[in-house]
């Protein structure tokens, strides 16, 4: 009784973290890109500097109504929100955010494997509401998606692999386990490919040319109304925490610290995770939209064979040191 | 579900006290996760709806992660999403949204091979079934001692036993790879360029110089898709 009490409890912290940490990036996001643009944002809803303000959009977006264009293909349109939602709750299970046992939803054997699988289905959703929406900047959005994906998996992969090999284990906790300081300088070229592959996955700027709003008014996303295209945005923001999280772990160091890694190792998690979505937010407001083949050619003429020689370079200093 | 593991005894050599009249609850679900996987891929290859038949594949290839789960192979679970459900498919679609892939069924999307390649599927199931219950009749997975497929042990059974196999095998993807690009590569030496010239320059924007290098660009379904201004903003007009 008490396991499955520990497990309901476990589940529910993981969902209440699902639901209101993507909230707070985008209320974030809308705060900082204000005040980095010279104007503040919202300031009405809420009352204290438009904090209320998602919650007004969340119920903007439920009031909607649901559209489903004539000549699409139903059932496909309307799974496809809920496909590109879904694997970043369940990463989110697997992302570790303290020392202790009962600080992750669930400890996974190959975790590695796990995350970056599960995120790579997500996708699958965009790709769904591309095709399934009938409409042709849908499809070339999900043209676009399915292009990037492709290109972005391979370095995210090859990154991810350099961190397993210095630590000699894929579980995320195994890794966290394992990390010295030095690994900082150690992975760093790892670091930014991973980090830079994520964002392009995320379709955030400036890898946004699936939705690039103002050539194909919003890529796969185009036909979505009401709660389904509230639902999209959510799986955007989600990703977000899930990258952040999962660069965090791999190459941050997660909960450790200079000092308080006891019993504050949360803290630094949390800490860290936040820096990095601050740094999404920022390149969004700093950098154009990359076009397509400079996003072809970013990733396989710099992030690939950058993503090797990391490999190569952990390998060695794996058999020197030992 | 670990009571009922535990009448599960180490890996044996005879059946004994694993009647097929009393499963336990892991077999149960192992079948009928096995029947959920033979109908999703039997609705693959009938299915009339091309895009439909890719997503059912999806749903095929998840249901073998589960198997791979159920039988503790864990790492290969997780392989096989991030390889043909997160890469395979990914292409098929990609693959599918350059073809008209029209939305409903399509009439001529039929094979007169139908027959032909029923029996070859069928002669390789058998084929398969055969080899794999004559070489595990009688064995048992132990789901209370450790994992027999953790990423561990996984590892080291593959790096340490079957080596050569492996090493053959890259060897091979690499020539799969190089053929590749030299398929592709001779294909676009003998195209012509003026298409994507003048494509470019009935798009307005500046030409590209390496833009026909890559497939993407040329073969967009719709007529003149041009990339934006590099200097477009992103999203907020206000970004400077």
């Amino acid at each position: 009784m008490n396991d499955v009490l520990d497990v309901a409890l476990r589940l529910l912290v993981v969902f209440v973290v699902f639901l209101t940490f993507p909230l707070i990036v985008g209320q974030t996001e809308h705060k900082v890109m204000a005040h980095m643009q010279g104007r503040l944002g919202p300031m009405y809803a809420g009352g204290f500097h438009g904090w209320a303000q998602l919650v007004a959009d969340g119920v903007k977006f439920a009031q909607k109504e649901d559209v489903v264009p004539a000549g699409a293909d139903r059932r496909v349109f309307q799974l496809a929100p809920a496909v590109a939602l879904l694997p970043y709750l369940l990463v989110l299970l697997a992302i570790p955010i303290g020392p202790s046992e009962g600080a992750v939803g669930q400890v996974i054997d190959a975790g590695v494997f796990f995350v970056l699988a599960v995120m790579g289905v997500g996708v699958l959703g965009s790709l769904m509401a591309g095709w399934a929406s009938a409409n042709k900047f849908s499809l070339l959005g999900g043209l676009r998606t399915a292009a990037q994906l492709l290109a972005y998996e391979l370095p995210m992969l090859l990154a991810a692999a350099s961190v397993a090999m210095a630590a000699g284990t894929v579980s995320l906790p195994g890794i966290l386990d394992a990390f010295e300081w030095w690994w900082l300088p150690w992975q760093i070229v790892g670091a930014i490919v991973f980090f830079v592959a994520g964002l392009a996955e995320l379709q955030r700027p400036p890898f946004d040319m699936p939705v690039a709003d103002s050539e194909i008014i919003f890529g796969a996303y185009t036909e979505y109304t009401g709660l389904r295209f509230a639902l999209f945005l959510l799986a955007e923001y989600a990703g977000i925490i899930v990258l952040c999280g999962l660069t965090t772990v791999l190459f941050l160091g997660g909960w450790h610290g200079p000092w308080g890694a006891d019993g504050l190792g949360w803290v630094w998690t949390l800490l860290k995770t936040a820096v990095l979505a601050f740094i999404v937010i920022w390149l969004r407001v700093t950098y154009p939209r990359l076009r397509e083949d400079q996003l072809q050619k970013l990733s396989w003429t710099l992030l690939v064979p950058l993503s090797l020689a990391q490999i190569a370079l952990t390998g060695i200093v794996k058999v020197v040191i030992q | 579900m670990t009571s009922a593991a535990a009448t599960a005894h180490a890996v044996t050599l005879s059946a004994q006290g694993h009647g097929f009249l009393s499963p336990t609850g892991v077999e149960i679900a192992f079948l009928l996760v096995g029947l959920l996987t033979f109908g999703a891929a039997l609705v693959t290859v009938t299915t009339r709806q091309l895009v439909h038949a890719a997503l059912w594949l999806v749903v095929t290839l998840g249901g073998l992660a589960v198997e791979y789960l159920l039988l503790t192979a864990e790492f290969i679970a997780w392989v096989q999403v991030l390889i043909y459900v997160g890469s395979v498919v990914v292409l098929l679609l990609f693959g599918l949204m350059l073809t008209k892939a029209p939305i409903g069924r399509s009439p001529d999307a039929d094979s007169g091979n139908r027959w032909a390649a029923l029996t070859v599927a069928v002669a390789a199931a058998a084929a398969l079934v055969w080899v794999v219950v004559d070489a595990f009749r009688t064995t048992w997975i132990d789901l209370d001692g450790a994992a027999a497929g953790s990423t561990e042990v996984t590892g080291a059974s593959l790096f340490q036993n079957w080596v050569l196999p492996f090493e053959a095998l890259s060897v091979l993807l690499l020539a799969a790879l190089v053929g590749a690009i030299v398929l592709s590569r001779k294909a676009k030496a003998e195209s012509s360029s003026p298409p994507v010239n003048s494509r470019a320059a009935s798009g307005g924007s500046p030409s590209v110089p390496d833009s026909r290098n890559h497939p993407i660009e040329g073969t967009q379904p719709d007529g003149p898709q041009k990339p934006a201004d590099p200097g477009a903003p992103a999203e907020q007009e206000g970004a400077r």
